[in-house]
């Protein structure tokens, strides 16, 4: 014999990005610190060693924040002009930064003043940064020439002016110490080695070349410039491994997360993609207010630091996953005695008397059970379940026109009751998945009610909302039908095979009923 | 034991383990009441509308005496305080529409058959139903009703006083009387009423003072009552498929047992009270513990007011699968006849009350292997038809079908055909589902592979390509036999697509008339396409050529092609009967023609494959070899084709022709009575051994052996050889004697199984001899038409191309 079977309600599959183990991962940050800097912020570096405090470089001066500081904890202000690429040693304990007068200034992370200072550029400097051997420095200017310094005796080793614009980004190979590749805006980047007097390589990236990145392994190398994002083969010779455009304004900032798994980019169009570097595909995007100048990740992934145009520097910090672990431990206990003898298995001459399983019935499904159509509706009307899952309140509402008492259960309410149903369906009506059952009620609450509108103010208020509500969805559709006909036309000029368009006037003939219905 | 009237047969059913014990058959119409004798529990009386009441021992299913009355009996009343009278209703000799109650008093003269005429007249004017007359305590008086009025007769005072009610038209409907019952000691009598309510009336012996209270708590009409033995409550049950307690006659008091699967129509106690059983329309049984739990239920093929799934063949079970309960998918098994499950498809709450519109199933599916499993349901709204596809997956842990996919609104119309792509490959990754809609597409599902980490399934179905044909609706999709091929029919026209870039390959067009079906022929003949069109034409397009290759005038209701051989079964209708035409799609000459298949309209049929091939002699049953057909007509009645000769199908194991009787709502009248059993199983096994010493003595060279005197016989040495020899040979022989010889043995005991079976057996004979001639008329026909269609499909290429 059958028992009563609860009102199915109907899951609609989630639309939009598919949840993956990435977006789990990067989605587990704290809602983001902001801090204002200056000016533009154009370069952020975590110290390698911990407690891990990143140097911002905005404006004139060079900032040192500490993890949850939202204070710096240091400031290095000695700058005429704007200030450039700070960037910490290694071992964490020096700080070299270029500036828009064109020397290069090397910091000891305790002084303040400057401990060294290269000049020999003519033009701002944009890039600086240590080799890994951390007694040499390399460096880009305006002047189009790529140098390399000593830092003991603070004088220049070799200088190369092979590229024809602006140097503005480079990067030393951690494996190789006389290795360092610069990207300028003529459109190269160019490898170096300090052993020989030109460029080792030279690989054509196609737009200005605004960033660029050598994997840890130094086999791979990343360039970004214009819109795009491509991945080179050093190892054999510059071979063009794989070209990624996912944005859709120039690329500013490229960054590896800690394993060396994700590749981050960071863009004008706010914009941050993580792409997987084993497929080189999306895996997670973050949003952000403004352009995007700078990005870093702390050794661990544990913060995201991104500097913006306007000055904002914006902070997340990984969520803490201890806690789940401890409340857990807890309950041991009580889930101990909770499955006491559930285990235990019966001999074989012992008898056996099973209870039976008592299924327990949500409270309209009780109501409903007991045919109380009206007390129904009222239980899926209260807040947590109207708010939370409007999709039990519709298909309640659905059960019930398909028992043919919906009327009966709308008829009869004050007028509290029916200013509820009323913000209800017009916040609703015009969802694709509740349109064809709330249309119905609708319709419904407008015959039922017709006699007594113009003797409540809030009732009318609400007529009037899901009049607009309905108004604006047929103009909705409209513009939708529009644009569907005309890429109809573009497609039937492009190929003769016609491609299968998903409609998207579903809706549309059904809300144009009730329409009609109102007037 | 439970026993029950079905259609001519009435039925022993065992309380405990829910199976036919026996089936007591020699009524030659339907069979209307059913009563125990009164003086004598182990005999019972059973009318029918034959004009003949017999007496049964049901113990050992022995007709005991048979009465012959003359006129039809519609129903039959026994009472313990008149012997040798039974009451009946038999139709008033002068109208049509009346009927009267009479007592019937049986002679007692010996012989098997005799005849009673002693008739004397009771009541007039009672309804025909037997539900509309009961008898009251010791059987003093006797309580009808009809309409608006309530009859009580007092044998004793011969009084008669008449009660009515007001007619009252009130929105849940008329309040006239639909069922009656008496009280078992006190003078009180219960009718039950269409309105759903339930009047008690006492003080009926007077004219005037007689007083009623009312019962209500159905919504719909009561359509039946019965008191407990002690008279202390009332059953009642009705559309709700509730059944309720009234304790003591008491509007407070009540019990329900809810959600019995459908309307009652019949509710009844065992003598002893201890169990009560109700009667479903949907052809079950069910049985009900005194404390009002449920406890067992009986069922054949249930039924359902309208099959809409068609007849499908479960290629894992063989069983045949249709609507079963609304909402419920049932699989039948042919060999035992019964349910082997019934599957919820809706898993929504069915609520029983007219005029609601259910979500109901329409089409079901299987994949090739039976591994995937789809349906189609929907809901009949003026505004918004509720649609639904589900994919069901076979689990092989739980034994049965798991949700996979759900698809809301698949179509925006109705679906009017859907079908598996038959791949042979084990993988089934390959698994493709067309749904042809009244929309004007056709759609082709296919698998995915799930990739988000949280859903519990890996593999989920979705849209893969849309087709359509000049806005026309789609009607019948069908693959060929390798899958390469996909032909979808649009009203007048068929369409094939290739099924893998899914490219309009090209069309057939035949003018007059939508298309009603098609199919691909199989094996050797998978180079041709079958379609049946509206205006009764049945055409053949050879798919190499692309060019019509014969047609036959005929009003096509069903093709259906034979999985397993070439064949092809049509069934026409034709002037008020069915005809089956078998044929192979290569000739234009039916293979087997049979005329008045039966005389009301089939709607549906299907091939089940045999476990094993039958050995059939005759060349017109070939095509019966591998698989056996079966139909399903307007009256719900299952049949099937037999080749055997008469002797041979009545073998019991196999139960041929089992017309299963899907007709339970008539007059069933229905008693219980429990006794032991083992007496008869003690006489099953008696028969069996019977059967085994026989045989053994089969040899002629053993029998005289064993025969002559031990002192005429020659000397042991001598006679060895011939003896063992004599064993060797009969071993020989024995595969060959064997299977005649038991058949007759067995076809003796069941030789008066069904007259029915019978019937149908004579009509094959006689349909032999004008099968030729009838053949060659249509043939003659086709070929003259085939000019005129070859000038208008020459018209018709003209016309695409201009496209």
């Amino acid at each position: 014999m059958a028992t009563y079977k609860p009102v199915v309600v109907q899951a609609f599959p989630k639309l939009g990005e598919k949840i993956t183990q990435d977006t789990v991962y990067w989605r587990g940050y704290k809602t983001p610190v902001q801090i204002k800097e200056f000016g533009a912020i154009n370069k952020i570096d975590f110290s390698p060693i911990p407690p891990y405090n990143y140097a911002v470089t905005a404006s004139s001066r060079i900032h040192i924040y500490g993890r949850y500081s939202q204070e710096p904890i240091k400031t290095f202000s000695r700058f005429k002009d704007a200030a450039y690429c700070a960037t910490y040693r290694d071992d964490g304990n020096l700080l070299v930064a270029g500036s828009e007068e064109g020397s290069i200034r090397l910091f000891d992370i305790s002084g303040r003043a400057p401990l060294r200072q290269f000049d020999g550029h003519t033009k701002p400097v944009h890039v600086v940064g240590f080799l890994s051997d951390k007694y040499r420095i390399f460096s880009g200017g305006d002047d189009y020439s790529s140098n390399l310094w000593d830092i003991p005796s603070a004088t220049e080793i070799v200088s190369y002016s092979e590229h024809t614009d602006y140097v503005r980004c480079g990067c030393a190979s951690k494996v190789n110490a006389d290795v360092f590749v610069t990207g300028s805006y003529d459109h190269t980047v160019k490898l170096f080695d300090a052993r020989t007097k030109h460029s080792v390589m030279t690989i054509e990236h196609g737009q200005p070349v605004e960033s660029v990145l050598l994997f840890p392994s130094g086999g791979l190398l990343v360039s970004a410039g214009g819109r795009y994002v491509k991945v080179w083969d050093v190892l054999k010779g510059g071979q063009l491994l794989v070209s990624l455009k996912n944005h859709h304004k120039t690329v500013t900032c490229l960054c590896l997360n800690s394993s060396g798994q994700r590749l981050l980019s960071g863009s004008l169009d706010r914009h941050v993609k993580i792409y997987s570097t084993t497929s080189y595909k999306v895996v997670h995007s973050f949003n952000y207010a403004t352009s995007i100048l700078s990005l870093a990740l702390s050794p661990e992934d544990e913060t995201i630091v991104v500097g913006m145009t306007n000055g904002v520097l914006n902070v997340k910090h990984r969520k803490p996953e201890e806690r789940k672990e401890k409340s857990q431990k807890k309950r041991q206990p009580t889930y101990r005695t909770y499955v006491k003898g559930r285990t235990y298995m019966p001999k074989q001459e012992d008898f056996c008397v099973s209870k039976p399983v008592k299924r327990v019935l949500r409270k309209y499904d009780k109501l409903l059970k007991s045919f109380q159509s009206s007390k129904a509706l009222d239980a899926v009307l209260e807040p947590p379940i109207r708010l939370c899952t409007p999709e039990v309140t519709v298909a309640v509402m659905q059960e019930l026109h398909r028992r043919g008492t919906l009327r009966s259960a709308l008829a009869g309410r004050d007028e509290k009751q029916i200013n509820l149903l009323l913000t209800f369906v017009a916040r609703r009506v015009i969802e694709p998945r509740f349109t064809p059952i709330l249309v119905t009620v609708a319709d419904m609450i407008t015959d039922i009610y017709q006699p007594v509108v113009g003797q409540s103010a809030i009732v009318d208020r609400q007529f009037l909302k899901l009049q607009e509500a309905i108004g604006k969805e047929i103009d909705y559709q409209e513009e939708l039908l529009e644009v569907l006909g005309m890429m109809d036309t573009l497609f039937a000029t492009f190929t003769r095979k016609k491609s299968t368009c998903l409609e998207k006037n579903k809706s549309n003939g059904l809300t144009e009923t009730i329409e009609t219905n109102r007037n | 034991y439970l026993l029950c009237a079905s259609g001519d047969f009435v039925k022993m059913y065992s309380v405990a383990t829910e199976e036919t014990l026996r089936l007591l058959g020699g009524h030659a119409d339907l069979v209307t009441g059913v009563q125990l004798n009164p003086h004598n529990h182990m005999q019972l009386y059973s009318s029918s509308l034959d004009g003949s009441i017999k007496l049964w021992d049901f113990m050992d299913g022995i007709p005991i005496k048979t009465f012959t009355v003359g006129c039809k009996l519609l129903a039959l009343y026994a009472l313990a305080s008149y012997e040798d009278v039974l009451f009946v209703v038999v139709p008033e000799s002068a109208e049509r529409d009346t009927f009267q109650l009479v007592s019937v008093k049986l002679p007692k003269a010996a012989g098997q058959d005799v005849e009673a005429k002693e008739m004397s007249v009771v009541l007039h004017g009672v309804d025909a139903s037997p539900k509309c007359i009961a008898f009251g305590r010791e059987g003093e008086y006797v309580a009808s009703v009809k309409e608006f009025n309530l009859q009580v007769y007092f044998f004793k005072r011969k009084q008669l006083n008449r009660f009515s009610v007001s007619a009252v038209k009130t929105k849940s409907g008329k309040n006239h009387f639909t069922c009656i019952a008496c009280h078992p000691t006190e003078d009180c009598i219960a009718t039950g009423h269409a309105d759903g309510k339930i009047r008690l009336w006492r003080n009926f012996h007077h004219k005037r003072d007689y007083t009623y209270s009312t019962l209500h708590w159905h919504h719909d009409a009561v359509m039946d009552l019965a008191f407990s033995v002690e008279g202390t409550n009332l059953l009642s049950g009705g559309v709700e498929s509730v059944l309720v307690l009234w304790q003591n006659g008491s509007d407070c008091q009540k019990d329900f047992l809810p959600r019995l699967g459908s309307p009652i129509e019949h509710i009844s106690l065992s003598p002893d009270g201890a169990l009560c059983c109700t009667l479903h329309t949907d052809n079950r049984i069910t049985i009900i513990n005194s404390n009002l739990r449920f406890s067992k239920s009986i069922q054949g093929l249930i039924k359902s007011t309208d099959v809409k799934t068609g007849l499908v063949v479960d290629p894992r079970t063989k069983a045949l699968v249709l609507n079963g309960e609304p909402g419920h998918l049932q699989f039948y098994c042919l060999q035992s006849d019964q349910q082997l499950f019934s599957l919820d498809i809706v898993q929504r709450q069915y609520i029983h009350q007219a005029g609601l519109n259910q979500t109901d199933l329409v089409k079901v599916a299987f994949s090739a292997q039976g591994k995937w499993l789809a349906t189609v349901e929907e809901r009949e709204d003026v505004t918004d038809p509720e649609l639904q596809l589900k994919l069901w997956f076979y689990d092989e842990e739980t034994q049965s079908f798991k949700l996979n996919t759900r698809i809301n609104m698949p179509h925006e119309d109705h679906i009017t055909d859907m079908c598996f792509r038959a791949t042979d490959e084990v993988e089934d990754d390959s698994l493709i589902l067309v749904t042809a809609g009244r929309d004007c597409v056709f759609k082709v599902w296919v698998m995915v592979e799930d990739t988000d980490p949280e859903a519990q399934q890996s593999v989920s179905w979705s849209c893969d390509f849309v087709g359509s044909y000049h806005n026309y609706q789609a009607y019948n999709c069908c693959f060929s036999e390798d899958g390469s091929l996909l032909a979808v029919s649009f009203e007048e026209t068929v369409t094939v697509w290739d099924s893998v870039t899914w490219d309009l390959k090209c069309t057939f067009c035949y003018p007059p008339g939508k298309i009603r079906n098609i199919c691909f022929g199989r094996l050797t003949c998978s180079k041709y396409l079958i379609s049946a069109t509206d205006y009764g034409f049945l055409c053949c397009w050879n798919l190499l050529s692309c060019a019509l290759e014969w047609s036959a005038h005929l009003n096509i209701l069903v093709l259906q092609p034979d999985p397993l051989s070439e064949y092809m079964a049509a069934v026409s209708w034709l002037s008020k009967e069915s005809s089956l035409f078998v044929f192979k799609p290569n000739e234009p000459r039916p293979t087997y023609v049979q005329r008045n298949l039966c005389k009301e309209k089939i709607q549906l049929a299907a091939f089940v494959p045999r476990d094993e091939p039958e050995v059939i002699g005759s060349e017109k049953y070939l095509w019966l070899r591998r698989s056996q057909l079966f139909f399903l007509t307007d009256t719900q009645e299952l049949m099937t084709l037999s080749t055997k000769s008469l002797e041979e199908r009545l073998t019991p194991s196999s139960k041929q022709l089992a017309v299963e009787e899907s007709l339970p709502v008539t007059p069933f009248s229905l008693l219980l009575g429990k006794h032991r059993q083992q007496q008869s199983q003690e006489d099953t096994d008696l028969g069996k051994l019977v059967v085994r010493n026989k045989r053994e003595q089969d040899s002629p060279a053993v029998k005289e052996l064993l025969h002559t005197p031990a002192h005429v016989l020659p000397s042991a040495s001598f006679l060895c050889p011939i003896f063992i020899n004599s064993l060797l040979i009969s071993k020989e022989n024995k595969s060959a004697e064997e299977v005649p010889d038991e058949v007759e043995m067995k076809s003796e005991k069941t030789e008066d199984d069904s007259d029915e079976e019978r019937d149908v057996t004579e009509m094959e004979q006689e349909d032999t001899s004008p099968v030729e001639l009838l053949g060659e008329v249509t043939c003659k026909l086709s070929k003259s038409q085939e000019k005129e269609l070859r000038k208008i499909r020459k018209m018709d290429y003209s016309w695409i191309s201009a496209f």
